[in-house]
């Protein structure tokens, strides 16, 4: 058969593909092995850990300490607590204003429609930069306060142009019949929009979330007390700053922090990856058509 | 049909503008209603810092407020260009973007084409999982882990070693702050990048393949025919797009990385506006500053856009 003909592989092919797969293993090597370096870290015995921290393949004297005093640190477990609080307020915001933003983008007919478009994507391009964007959240009064982390990045307009296009690829027919029965917008956004885009919502909660989850510099700009930074702020702190941030706390425990502080802070960085890296995998599928929408229109 | 439709034309035009108003806004209430939020927040958190920019042309003092301060025209662009650190902050700028662009830029081009010759699926699959992965790690871990490993007693000190270099704290070293910043900023993003370039792929027409490899070229020549050409208006997309970031550089990272013993080359534009700015409280100066890395960025951008439109018949706008 031709088609067999040409799936014969020359020598060619053979070394092609396997360096190809060579250079493929590679990098997969180099992308897993600074998080297995880290885990591996996390559960390592301190003293054995400090004394050889170079390359390692399996935990130096198996040990849960790291984990235990990071669970009882007061400032880790405010930092959980912040991020947590920001992420319950925030993504319901992003959700329905991304929502209502692409719904009004795909809707037909509306008077004004074409200068309320220039308006929404002028923001696209221009923005007042950190120094005036910093004045204005003062001037709103937000300053340390968990709101200068929620408000500002309410919605973005990016995504609402990926929920547009998800909109609009409903037949028209849903809405016509669902005006004749005499619902209002609200009630076919909720009530039939929203279920049939579920995957694109979460798309868009993994985009949402992730911003929030991974965003230090805004906390580092707005938030003065210690006991509102969200957790990578802490991290930060430990990890970057080396400021004894942990130890000015801690009373009773300080000289346990102390000695364990290099461990530490592979079992924050633990606690606050894996959740991200678990849910990725799973809407892989919905992200790639997300990025490729995004392609299209920007 | 056209008769109709121009009589259609006309008795909508029977409407005053005020008729056609007051039905537009009884028929579409709800979705004014729902745009009335999103047109506010813009109001506040996009358009009022862009009015907050006029502080550039003055001498803004806080308690006296924009409607207060005195103007002082471009006195804080003349100081910036007469500032000691000008052509180091630009300078600095410029190499990190630049080296960016010139390694980090092919780099998810040659992982989308390599990709796209894997043969097994589940292989392939598997390799875009975990090389999508690093992009969901946060900055402040992805520093944290350069900087666990840079340290004198680090991974990278015992390779130095056993290849006859010297133990060193790679980090605070200026020789090793571009390599480290573009190395980093690859293993990051090259995955995520790569998307797109593999979604570009996905519409090529396979019919050239095949037609190619009946002629007797081989995977390389398929690759460098077929491939690179069906991938090139997305590569010019995204080039312009990059170059108009120039002086765009991640300033949160360098924030992440630098020390004083790097500034001499770690110091760009924007970690420069965010010491003066936030840390000094000189707004004026440091909105000026950021102000003229704004316009700097518009001005590569056309540039590379029209250069693209020349060369290649390829452009934004």
């Amino acid at each position: 058969m031709a088609r067999s003909r040409l799936k014969k592989k020359t020598i060619g092919d053979i070394i092609f593909e396997s360096i190809n797969t060579i250079i493929m293993l590679i990098l997969v090597f180099l992308t897993l092995y600074p998080m297995y370096y880290v885990v591996c870290a996390s559960f390592s015995n301190n003293v054995e850990l400090l004394a050889n921290p170079g390359v390692i393949w399996y935990p130096r004297g198996f040990s849960l300490n790291a984990y235990r005093l990071a669970f009882r640190h007061p400032l880790v477990l405010s930092g959980y607590r912040n991020i947590l609080i920001i992420m319950a307020v925030s993504l319901p915001i992003n959700i329905v204003m991304t929502l209502f933003c692409g719904y009004f983008l795909a809707s037909k007919n509306v008077f004004f429609k074409k200068p309320i478009l220039a308006f929404i994507m002028f923001t696209m391009f221009f923005s007042g930069g950190m120094i005036p964007t910093y004045l204005n959240v003062r001037s709103l009064g937000l300053y340390d306060s968990l709101w200068a982390l929620i408000l500002p990045g309410a919605m973005s307009v990016y995504n609402s142009i990926i929920c547009k296009t998800a909109i609009e690829a409903l037949p028209d027919s849903l809405a016509e019949s669902a005006y004749m029965d005499g619902a209002n917008d609200l009630v076919i956004i909720f009530r039939i929009v929203f279920p049939l885009i579920m995957p694109t919502i979460a798309v868009l909660l993994l985009y949402y979330g992730v911003g929030h989850w991974n965003s230090w510099f805004p906390a580092s700009l707005y938030i003065k007390d210690n006991y509102k930074l969200p957790i990578q702020n802490i991290m930060r702190a430990v990890l970057i700053a080396n400021s004894n941030i942990l130890n000015a706390t801690a009373t009773t425990e300080t000289d346990k922090i102390d000695q364990f502080a290099e461990i530490i802070k592979y079992a924050v960085i633990v606690i606050s990856t894996v959740p991200v890296l678990c849910i990725y995998p799973f809407l892989q599928k919905y992200f790639i058509k997300g990025i490729m929408i995004g392609a299209i229109k920007g | 049909m056209i008769k109709e439709s121009s009589i259609t034309t006309k008795r909508i035009n029977h409407y005053s503008l005020t008729q056609t108003l007051s039905r537009d806004f009884k028929i579409n209430k709800y979705k004014y209603l729902i745009i009335l939020p999103i047109i506010v927040y813009l109001i506040l958190f996009a358009y009022k810092p862009m009015y907050g920019i006029i502080i550039a042309f003055m001498d803004y003092r806080p308690h006296l407020g924009i409607a207060n301060s005195k103007w002082v025209g471009l006195r804080h662009f003349k100081t910036f260009f007469n500032d000691v650190y000008f052509w180091r902050l630009l300078r600095n700028t410029v190499s990190i973007s630049g080296l960016n662009i010139l390694f980090g830029f092919p780099a998810p081009i040659i992982l989308a084409l390599l990709l796209n010759e894997i043969q097994s699926s589940w292989f392939k699959r598997t390799v875009q999982t975990i090389t999508y992965m690093p992009y969901f790690i946060s900055l402040v871990v992805v520093c944290s882990l350069v900087k666990i490993y840079c340290q004198s007693n680090g991974i990278f000190s015992q390779i130095a070693v056993a290849l006859g270099g010297n133990a060193q704290n790679f980090l605070m070293n200026t020789k090793y702050f571009y390599p480290i910043y573009v190395i980093s900023d690859i293993w990051k993003n090259v995955g995520w990048n790569s998307i797109i370039y593999l979604a570009a792929l996905s519409s090529i027409d396979q019919e050239q393949y095949e037609a190619a490899k009946i002629d007797g070229a081989g995977r390389f020549r398929q690759m460098f025919h077929i491939t690179l050409p069906g991938l090139l208006p997305t590569i010019m997309v995204l080039f312009i797009l990059r170059m108009g970031g120039l002086l765009n550089v991640g300033y949160e990272k360098i924030l992440l990385l630098y020390s004083e013993v790097t500034y001499e080359v770690a110091d760009v534009i924007s970690t420069y506006v965010y010491r003066k700015g936030i840390l000094n409280a000189a707004f004026s100066y440091s909105t000026a500053v950021g102000l003229f890395n704004s316009v700097v960025n518009v001005f590569f951008l056309v540039l590379t856009n029209t250069i693209s439109k020349k060369t290649t018949e390829m452009h934004l706008f």
